[in-house]
């Protein structure tokens, strides 16, 4: 076994080009056994790039990026475009994965994303939210020891996204694997993550999450914390989930928001 | 009779097989026009075959050879798109092909290399023929897997060890080899029809990519079929005979697709 504080991966003074534009500069940080590293940042900041870089997708213009040797590294795309000429469906899409998963594990992990319904239903028929959570029990089924998610959120409802984190938080927590996320709201990941990578082409600050959320530089990059996102966080901690009762939740969030506010 | 057609149809089938598999990945790839563009520089490939009398197969793995290659290096250069990239090889090979063909001093028959002349093929083109499609269909079988995943994520298969640079240049060379063997039956104009339509007309009516695989053989099968029948019954040109009858399998697939009201 990998000691705790085993780096799985490390940046060290990492820049990138594109053409003489300067993508990265100076991108040092290290994802430790574990642990939730999250990269946030307006868009063009660069978090994709620095994803693809973690990948070996994209080699670095200066400095180094280093991975544990033998560290499987799983990887779930921003956005997978399932072309509809491709006839295909979850089943067949999960057993493409090689070597081919047990009949057995693909059911327990599909149940551990709360996709197991989705099993013979065709690829082109889901939800944003049910595409993500497929995406990520493939990623799964390769059983890695670091997991690199690029805005897993993105297409998803708000509802969807909450439930999506906790499953991120939920992963870690009973795989003990490490996970290297990309997002764009501080606000909505802040419950699920370890450490927060504040990133504008270099690194505006980092640390855990409830710091950063305090962090004059991270005001200056986002603004003041926006009512709406804090109300969607405050009201993750307040309820439990009643499909029933969704449009009174909502009704409720905003209240929460503006109470918050003042 | 029965001498001409025999080879004809057993020809016919032959690639009929193989085009199931690789045209579906052309399909999913969105690789039709470049498979127009690689058979249309065939006709260069072909007349240079024949003026500097060597095996036209070779005259044209080494001309599609040099297409793909010509296209990857203009795309990296990233000024045009591909199509466009793709208009200006494809028309400008089929061009300088009938050039060449014409300052020569071969007699050949035009339109058998533009449309095909499926009754010209013989006993021993038949060895060529399932030897081609046979290896096809093995090859494509050993990298089943790799080439859906390139097809269908190609970053995540890149980020799961998969070579892919490797597996779009066995793609590549496939259909270079399919369109050699089937140039002669189909010709350069028509040979692209054959392995798309079929696949699109497969399309409605599977669930995976293996069912899609097999129904489109299956219907290349029956178009030879009916296309070579046709053209013995009423006297018109096989080659557009079998892409009509495509034209008529795929029409039919979209409609009852559409009739049963589910789209998978």
């Amino acid at each position: 076994m990998m000691k705790q504080s085993t780096a799985l991966l490390t940046f060290a003074d990492v820049g990138f080009h594109k053409r003489e534009r300067i993508i990265l500069k100076d991108i040092s940080f290290s994802v430790k056994k574990g642990e939730i590293l999250t990269i946030i940042g307006p868009n063009g900041a660069g978090k994709s790039t620095i994803a693809k870089l973690a990948l070996n997708l994209l080699t670095p213009t200066t400095g180094t990026v280093t991975r544990l040797p033998g560290c499987k590294i799983g990887y779930v795309p921003q956005k997978l475009f399932f072309d509809h000429t491709i006839p295909m469906t979850v089943s067949y899409f999960i057993n493409l994965i090689h070597p081919k998963p047990t009949k057995e594990s693909i059911q327990d992990t599909l149940a551990e994303v709360r996709a197991d319904y989705l099993l013979d239903q065709s690829i082109h028929r889901l939800s944003g939210g049910e595409l993500q959570r497929v995406l990520l029990a493939r990623a799964l089924l390769m059983e890695p020891d670091l997991m690199v998610l690029d805005e897993p959120a993105q297409g998803v409802d708000i509802i969807g996204q909450q439930e999506l984190y906790r499953l991120i938080r939920q992963i870690k927590e009973q795989r003990g694997c490490s996970i290297l996320m990309v997002s764009h709201d501080l606000h909505l990941v802040m419950a699920s993550t370890d450490t927060v990578l504040c990133v504008n082409q270099h690194i505006c600050c980092s640390g855990h999450p409830d710091k950063i959320g305090k962090d004059p530089a991270f005001f200056s990059l986002f603004g003041e914390p926006a009512s709406e996102e804090l109300a969607i966080y405050a009201h993750h901690h307040d309820h439990s989930h009643n499909p029933s009762s969704e449009q009174n939740c909502s009704a409720h969030t905003c209240n929460t928001g503006q109470n918050d506010k003042g | 009779m029965l001498d001409l057609l025999l080879p004809a149809m057993l020809g016919g089938l032959g690639i009929a097989l193989a085009v199931g598999p690789l045209g579906s990945f052309i399909v999913w790839r969105k690789m039709a026009f470049f498979g127009d563009t690689l058979a249309h520089a065939a006709l260069t490939g072909v007349a240079l075959a024949l003026i500097m009398e060597i095996p036209t197969g070779f005259g044209i793995t080494f001309i599609c050879s040099l297409i793909a290659l010509g296209l990857l290096y203009l795309t990296r250069l990233n000024y045009f798109s591909t199509d466009t990239l793709l208009g200006i090889l494809s028309h400008s090979a089929l061009a300088i092909g009938i050039i060449i063909l014409s300052l020569s001093n071969i007699k050949v028959n035009m339109m058998s290399f533009l449309f095909g002349d499926i009754l010209s093929i013989g006993f021993k083109d038949l060895y060529w023929i399932f030897g081609c499609s046979i290896l096809t269909i093995i090859v494509l079988s050993i990298f089943w897997k790799k080439l859906l995943a390139v097809t269908l994520y190609e970053e995540l298969a890149k980020v799961e060890g998969i070579n892919t640079k490797m597996v779009d240049l066995i793609f590549v060379g496939l259909i270079a080899l399919v369109t050699a063997v089937g140039i002669k039956m189909m010709g350069v104009l028509l040979i692209t029809a054959l392995l798309v339509i079929p696949a699109a007309a497969a399309r409605p009516v599977s669930k995976t990519p293996g069912e899609m695989v097999l129904f489109s053989s299956l219907i290349a099968c029956i178009a030879v079929l009916i296309g070579l029948s046709g053209s013995v019954l009423i006297d018109i040109p096989v080659g557009p005979a079998i892409v009509a009858s495509t034209t008529v399998l795929f029409i039919l697939t979209q409609t009852s697709g559409k009739l049963s009201r589910t789209r998978i």
